[in-house]
């Protein structure tokens, strides 16, 4: 008798679309997204053989869009992984052991939370300069403090529960109470955060790479393609358009995703803490 | 007291309409409370005896339904009432008091407040005379400083003080029935002795009738002149309250009674006797009951999950 | 049945546990919460011990020092005469086979996420058994023990009714084989009908395995049922302590006659004139006075003014004051 989960499709269907084109990019297009450059065929508007046209350099703004997607969904993924093992690790730990420790990581939580997220990972960006690596880094270190708050709040609650005082009193180690009983317990509020976290970073990705900090030209990411497309706007604007609604699609489908996640969750969580 | 019952409950079928075989979660019962008359209604969880008070005052949550019966209050069916009138008799001739007085009370009120609203509301008084008559209210249920407490909230007061301000609100209109949905389940033996007694004293000073439900046969027994046993949904014994206990009938009732660790009823050493195992009767109780009651606690909704195991 | 009194197997001496109460960073403050301020009490072999009192009363503070879950401000608990507590006690592994505890709510107490199965044979595997064939005889065995099939392993908790989540409990607390069995409310979140299973499975289990309780209720039926000994505590402390036919035939302290007096009873109803506590409440002892003598609300924040438990019959202790 469950409502028909419409975020849950839409966005699950949004964020498949995406992965798709990105695993599958070199059987979806005959192009090179960097090497195929031709002046020849620069700024072409979208046609037969050029679906969503070519850029200044003549190169497949299709195919850059493809490619582009593996950056993002990379750093999106993995730096929201890195995001959650700092946030549950610190959530966890802080709201099981309590007393310094705790005090410790929720001033360190708020610190993070009064400073925009983006303005901490420009400043990691700028000591580590631009590039993949540094930009997972950056990333995954700057957007774990939701996590963080909800694995605190998780464990404050679960941990006066009896199957908890019982894991104790067996012997368990700390260790293995966190990662046994109290982690599983909260996969489901921590799925809807993660997958919130991916489209922030995807987001925040394309915000660096526009900028220049992120991946730099000639690599195809849907920031960096952005700022290349900028001065074309006018004569070009399919150029700025397919990467614009290839980001758009992308958060879009994360968020849908995570608020279908929680709709689907949020009943079964309620019940069983009942 | 007079003849006429204030409450005739007749053939209440309640149940969750249009699901192909239609399936009753309360089937055919009926029994009559007399004007000032305190009647019990005993039973375990998911016997049917909540949904049973809440479809007398039409507060049954969806898809549940009363699918058949009547409900005659005052010679008059609930069932045929608009919401608006029905609305008008909740709070007023009709009261009600939830076990858990915490999430029954507006946190975000004072108590003085809420207790003023029921004159308001009901009464059409203003504000200022409302919470004069809610310091004398909050006085009644024994509550001391009443005049400071009014203004209180209730994560300031205690479960006993906070359970005689629910009473103090579901009495403030003099109803003609109070239902009490296991009133004290969540308190102290001693502050649940107190809350009983005043419940049993303001009733009876102003001839309010008592519908109790409980699962607490020391409870009923020391509150009601007649008790209903309510089992799957039906009310399998209805009798005068001495006779249940000295001679209850129905093999249910009977378990119900030998089940009980009572105080007094070990002597000696070997009194240590099992206790009676009324276990059996109660293959698909649980089954339907969680499926469909609000009180159930389990995500799973499929009753085939839970078939077979011994307890 | 027993002959002489049963060596102790759990002694607690002198325990406090006190909580600082608005005790942050910016305000120091030096008030305390006495949850418990003085209890000493003994655990006979096989014996069942409950500890009765309304909540806040410390009972389950008491509990939880006891299983390890609650740091002691002050006293000592020992096993066998070896203290629990302090650097010199047992590992926490140790401590597993000395005590295990079955918990109140059903519903709250088995991990979701886990098989019954999983549940049982995971402490097992932690306390040195290797070979899954001995894992899976050992979980069966404990399954069929508390009235469970071994099949039943392979489901998740919310597949089972209250009473039969509260079986799964039980296995969980025998699973290392202890010798003490704390009950914290055992039977209290469960259906009338299913009490008595429970306390039955209880009784059987505790003369099978020679196991001894430890009970936390508030419920006198069930304390009455079960125990070989009884302690009353208020506030804090143990106010009337004694063998359960000495509390409930002659309830001594103003406190215990008023905790007997308002269970609600459905005999009274039969029998109105047999009111247990009614009879001349029994004068204390020559000199003093019971403490305390006013049953309302103690204040909690308070140094407990000096007072002793006095023998009034063999085995029966009344907490009296000097008058």
């Amino acid at each position: 008798m469950r409502r028909f989960n419409l975020n849950l499709w839409l966005g699950g269907g949004l964020v498949l679309l995406v992965c798709v084109g990105a695993v599958f990019a070199p059987l979806l297009t005959s192009f090179d997204p960097v090497f195929d450059a031709n002046l020849m065929y620069a700024e072409e508007p979208p046609d037969a053989q050029f679906w969503f046209g070519t850029d200044e350099q003549g190169r497949d703004v299709y195919t850059r869009v493809l490619y582009g997607a593996r950056i993002s969904l990379t750093v999106g993924i993995v730096s929201q992984i890195i995001n959650s093992v700092i946030g549950l690790s610190l959530g966890i730990s802080a709201a099981y052991w309590g007393g310094w420790w705790d005090d410790l990581v929720n001033g360190l939580t708020n610190t993070m939370l009064a400073v925009p997220s983006l303005i901490f990972a420009l400043a990691i960006m700028a000591i580590l300069g631009p590039g993949l690596p540094s930009l997972l880094i950056a990333l995954g270190l700057t957007n774990w403090s939701w996590t963080c708050r909800i694995a605190r709040s998780s464990t404050l609650s679960l941990k006066g529960q009896g199957y908890v005082l019982a894991a104790r009193t067996l012997g368990y180690g700390d260790i293995r109470i966190m990662a046994t009983q109290l982690l599983p317990n909260m996969v489901g509020p921590i799925l809807v955060i993660s997958t919130l976290g991916i489209g922030a970073a995807v987001l925040a990705e394309a915000a660096l790479s526009f900028l220049g900090l992120g991946i730099r030209p000639p690599f195809p990411s849907w920031g960096s393609m952005l700022t290349g497309a900028r001065e074309l706007i006018v004569i070009a604007p399919w150029a700025a358009v397919f990467p614009g609604l290839a980001i758009f699609v992308t958060v879009l489908g994360f968020n849908l995703l995570g608020d279908g996640l929680r709709d689907l969750l949020d009943p079964h969580m309620r019940s069983r803490t009942a | 007291m007079s003849d006429a019952p204030l409450l005739d409950l007749r053939n209440l079928h309640v149940g969750i309409p249009g699901r192909g075989a239609p399936l009753d979660i309360v089937r055919d019962v009926g029994f009559t409370i007399l004007p000032g008359e305190a009647f019990g209604l005993v039973g375990e969880s998911g016997s049917g005896k909540s949904l049973t008070a809440l479809s007398l005052i039409r507060l049954l949550k969806k898809p549940l339904a009363v699918s058949g019966g009547e409900i005659l209050f005052k010679g008059e069916d609930l069932r045929n009432l608009s919401d608006k009138a029905m609305r008008r008799l909740r709070g007023d001739r009709i009261a009600m008091i939830f076990q858990e007085p915490m999430t029954a009370l507006n946190p975000l009120k004072t108590v003085g407040r809420q207790i003023a609203e029921m004159f308001v509301l009901h009464r059409g008084m203003g504000w200022g005379e409302a919470q004069k008559r809610a310091v004398d209210a909050l006085a009644s249920v024994h509550v001391p400083a009443p005049e400071e407490r009014v203004r209180a909230y209730p994560f300031q007061m205690s479960g006993g003080m906070r359970q005689r301000v629910m009473i103090a609100i579901a009495l403030a209109c003099d109803p003609d029935l109070l239902i009490a949905d296991e009133p004290t389940t969540a308190l102290d033996v001693t502050v649940q002795d107190e809350v009983l007694k005043l419940i049993a004293e303001l009733c009876s000073a102003r001839g309010t009738a008592v519908l109790l439900i409980s699962h607490d046969l020391g409870v009923i027994a020391n509150m009601c002149q007649r008790v209903g046993v309510m089992y799957q949904g039906r009310l399998v014994e209805e009798r005068d309250t001495y006779d249940l206990f000295a001679d209850p009938r129905h093999p249910y009732t009977q378990g119900l009674l030998g089940a009980l660790p009572r105080l007094g009823s070990r002597h000696g050493e070997a009194g240590r006797q099992r206790l009676v195992d009324i276990d059996g009767m109660i293959a698909d109780r649980e089954s339907l009951s969680r499926e469909f009651c609000s009180e159930a606690r389990n995500p799973v909704r499929d009753p085939r999950q839970r078939a077979g195991g011994g307890a | 049945m027993r002959d002489g009194p049963p060596a102790p197997l759990l002694e607690i001496r002198d325990l406090h546990v006190h909580f600082p109460v608005g005790n942050t960073l910016l305000a120091r403050n030096k008030r305390v919460l006495r949850a418990v301020s003085g209890v000493d009490l003994t655990l006979g072999e096989g014996e069942c011990l409950s500890i009765v009192g309304e909540s806040g009363c410390g009972k389950s503070t008491t509990a939880l020092a006891v299983m390890g879950l609650q740091e002691p401000t002050s006293g000592d608990i020992l096993f066998e005469g070896r203290s629990l507590t302090g650097a010199a006690g047992p590992s926490r592994m140790e401590r597993a086979r000395i005590a295990q505890m079955v918990f109140q709510d059903p519903y709250a107490s088995l991990n979701p996420r886990q098989t019954v199965h999983r549940s049982l044979a995971a402490p097992l595997r932690l306390h040195g058994t290797r070979t899954r064939s001995e894992i899976d005889d050992r979980v069966a065995d404990i399954l069929l023990k508390v009235g469970l099939l071994p099949e039943h392993g392979a489901r998740f908790p919310h597949e089972f009714s209250g009473g039969q989540r509260q079986r799964i409990g039980i296995a969980r607390a025998l699973i290392l084989d202890p010798r003490i069995l704390m009950l914290d409310e055992p039977v209290s979140a469960l259906d009338v009908s299913v009490r008595a299973q429970i306390i039955n499975l209880l009784l059987d289990l505790q003369e099978d395995l020679s196991l001894s309780f430890v009970m936390i209720s508030h419920d006198l039926g069930v304390v009455e049922h079960m125990s070989d000994r009884v302690a009353v505590m208020y506030f804090g402390q143990i106010v009337e302590l004694g063998p359960w036919d000495a509390i409930f035939a002659n309830p001594t302290h103003p406190y215990t006659r008023k905790l007997i007096a308002t269970i609600p009873d459905p005999d009274t109803i039969l029998h109105p004139d047999r009111d247990r506590a009614a009879g001349a409440a029994p004068p204390p002892p020559a000199g003093h006075r019971f403490h305390p003598e006013d049953v309302g609300r103690p204040d909690v924040y308070a140094v407990p003014a000096p007072s002793e438990l006095l023998e009034v019959s063999p085995g029966h202790f009344v907490r009296c004051a000097p008058a």
